[in-house]
């Protein structure tokens, strides 16, 4: 390709459209910082400075008083914990229930079997927000109104993305496997845990990357069922800032920044696998 | 009880054998997904539809039957009828996304440096937590609430151009309130877009550019012969999908202005008649309402893009005649 490039004569129309594409590449870039980098400004600024200077203006020292206060007494350590315990139930729930269907599903292949496949298909059009009008009260019968119980429940029982990704990477895995562990006398149960489970690895991991972004970012489920203090999330801490009456800017702004500190992280570590995981997901919707 | 072979077998064996094993399995495994799906999922559908016809308050005391009224108010009353025309709004923007972002994508696609970074860059705001994108946007068009001397983020740049500020949430300026909301839309979802337009077009056989370029073609000829009808089924489902995505908008303008300066969508009209009116017949038949629309899309999307599995006959058949 490179000395095909080079023989050829170099048209302006080239360049033009190099520079363009260069433009609007840039362009993008700047849409989606210059709105953060100011929350990064304002993060470290003290609350008379952040009052008195503009967005552009760099701070006068980088201190991280606000971001100590947003973590401690703004309780943004509290929905950092919180999220991830809800987020580690979740997606062991999820794992667990995901795979045990999609095995059924897919390996026991019957009229019952299409039927609850077809029941799971219908489950995704229910629109999720609107939902929770009359799921509210099934989650208040049940007591559990105000508890972690009730998110958690939620994202393992109302999850039916994973099911279909598990059930798309277990088409994969050549049945002959179960065969020949049937041949050695294994029981289901053990083709299940000895030969199912550890071949649908990328579909765990790619599971646990949608299920983390998903619930990471949820606002709604938390917002409804968790007012109590103590059971703040990330989002309902955010939430709670900008709902007061005296908000302190810079404290939200660090909170905003430590919040996407994880998500960052992550991002910058399992690029490859959030480009290609989270494409999947959607795909299969 | 029998075996395949027909040997007659006690309870405990044929467990032991795999059609036994295959009852028992089935249960153990299926019993939790399935009995969440039918408490989680369709028992709240059921009563979804049945309260639709009732006037109901939060707790269900003494529910009134009124048939469709509740339906009737969607329809007849302003208040109610107007979220659909601000999900026009949401419709119009995800147009401007999907061709954004197809630009982008086939920029992208092509020789550029630090393809990575712009990549990344462009994506990242999708995995961001939707209360911080609010705020941060509160900040973008905003003083801030309540409000502070200086301009927000937007006004800002455009005074670095000599331009006087805009108020951007002016009550008496929908247009614009929703437009701005359409905007932080964008922002926040045009990255998946452009990831996905990215696999779908590096899935076409680099042959046909390898011959493009011998023919002489340009960019603009390549783009619309070899890569707008390769990706032009995953365009159609995109558009398809962004009416869904229309009439389900809710995080962004339920934080940013909680639906006030006429912004409010029809899932946030929902969430408020329910939870803050408590009027639970009449959130029903707005949910109710929101199902049907999505069926209707849905179906279409499976007519026009009838999936390997699911119309094999019908598809067949028509190439033979």
């Amino acid at each position: 390709m490179n000395s095909e490039a080079q023989k050829k004569p170099v048209y302006i129309s080239q360049i033009v459209i190099k520079i363009l594409s260069y433009a609007v590449l840039i362009c993008g870039c700047l849409m989606v910082l210059i709105p953060i980098v100011v929350i990064l400004l304002g993060a470290f600024k003290d609350s008379k400075e952040f009052a008195n200077s503009g967005v552009f203006e760099m701070p006068k020292s980088f201190a991280f008083d606000n971001f100590k206060t947003a973590f401690f007494e703004g309780k943004v350590m509290r929905g950092l914990f919180n999220t991830f315990i809800i987020i580690v139930i979740s997606c062991f729930g999820t794992i667990l229930t995901g795979t045990m269907t999609a095995f059924i599903i897919q390996r026991f292949e019957s009229k019952m079997t299409r039927l609850i496949k077809g029941a799971f298909l219908l489950a995704t059009l229910l629109p999720n927000i609107s939902m929770q009008v009359t799921v509210f009260q099934i989650i208040s019968k049940m007591g559990l109104y105000n508890t972690m119980a009730a998110p958690i429940i939620l994202y393992v029982g109302t999850d039916i993305i994973s099911i279909y990704i598990f059930m798309q990477f277990l088409s994969q895995i050549p049945v002959s496997l179960d065969e020949s562990g049937i041949m050695d006398g294994a029981s289901y149960p053990r083709i299940y845990f000895s030969i199912i489970l550890p071949n649908l690895k990328p579909a765990v991991a790619t599971v646990l990357i949608i299920k983390f972004v998903s619930i990471y970012n949820d606002f709604y489920t938390p917002q409804l069922y968790m007012q109590d203090e103590s059971l703040l999330v990330v989002s309902t801490v955010l939430y709670k800032y900008i709902s007061s009456t005296k908000i302190q800017w810079e404290v939200v702004f660090s909170g905003i920044i430590l919040c996407i500190i994880p998500t960052l992280l992550i991002f910058l570590f399992l690029q490859k696998y959030i480009y290609s995981g989270l494409v999947s997901g959607a795909v299969k919707e | 009880m029998k075996t395949k072979n027909g040997r007659n077998v006690g309870f405990g064996q044929w467990l032991r054998t795999y059609e036994g094993q295959k009852l028992y399995v089935s249960i153990l495994f299926l019993l939790i997904p399935l009995a969440l799906l039918v408490l989680f999922t369709f028992v709240p559908a059921v009563n979804m539809v049945g309260y639709s016809f009732q006037e109901r308050d939060q707790f269900g005391v003494d529910p009134k039957f009124v048939g469709f009224e509740n339906y009737k108010t969607i329809f007849t009353n302003p208040d109610y009828f107007i979220t659909f025309k601000n999900s026009l709004y949401y419709l119009a923007g995800s147009f401007v996304q999907q061709i954004v972002a197809l630009l982008v994508a086939s920029i992208l696609c092509s020789k550029i440096r630090a393809k990575g970074f712009f990549k990344g860059v462009l994506f990242f705001p999708y995995l961001m937590n939707g209360v911080a994108v609010s705020i941060i946007f509160l900040r973008f068009f905003t003083k801030g609430n309540p409000p502070l001397t200086q301009e927000g983020t937007l006004n800002s740049v455009l005074a670095l151009f000599g331009a006087e500020p805009v108020r951007w949430f002016d009550p008496a300026n929908t247009f614009l309130v929703n437009c701005c909301l359409v905007f932080v839309s964008i922002w926040r979802y045009i990255g998946f877009d452009i990831i996905m337009y990215i696999g779908a077009i590096q899935s076409i056989s680099p042959d046909l550019y390898e011959a493009s370029n011998l023919d002489g073609a340009n960019p603009f000829q390549q783009f619309r012969y070899i890569v707008f009808p390769s990706i032009k089924p995953i365009v159609s489902l995109q558009l398809i999908l962004a009416v869904k995505g229309a009439i389900s908008v809710f995080e962004i303008p339920y934080i940013i202005t909680g639906g006030n300066y006429g912004s409010s969508t029809f899932v946030i009209k929902t969430i408020e008649t329910a939870f803050k009116k408590k009027q639970v017949g009449l959130a029903c038949a707005m949910a109710v309402v929101l199902l049907v629309i999505i069926i209707v899309v849905t179906l279409i999307q499976k007519y026009f893009f009838r999936e390997g599995d699911d119309k094999p006959a019908k598809s067949t058949k028509k190439e033979a005649a």
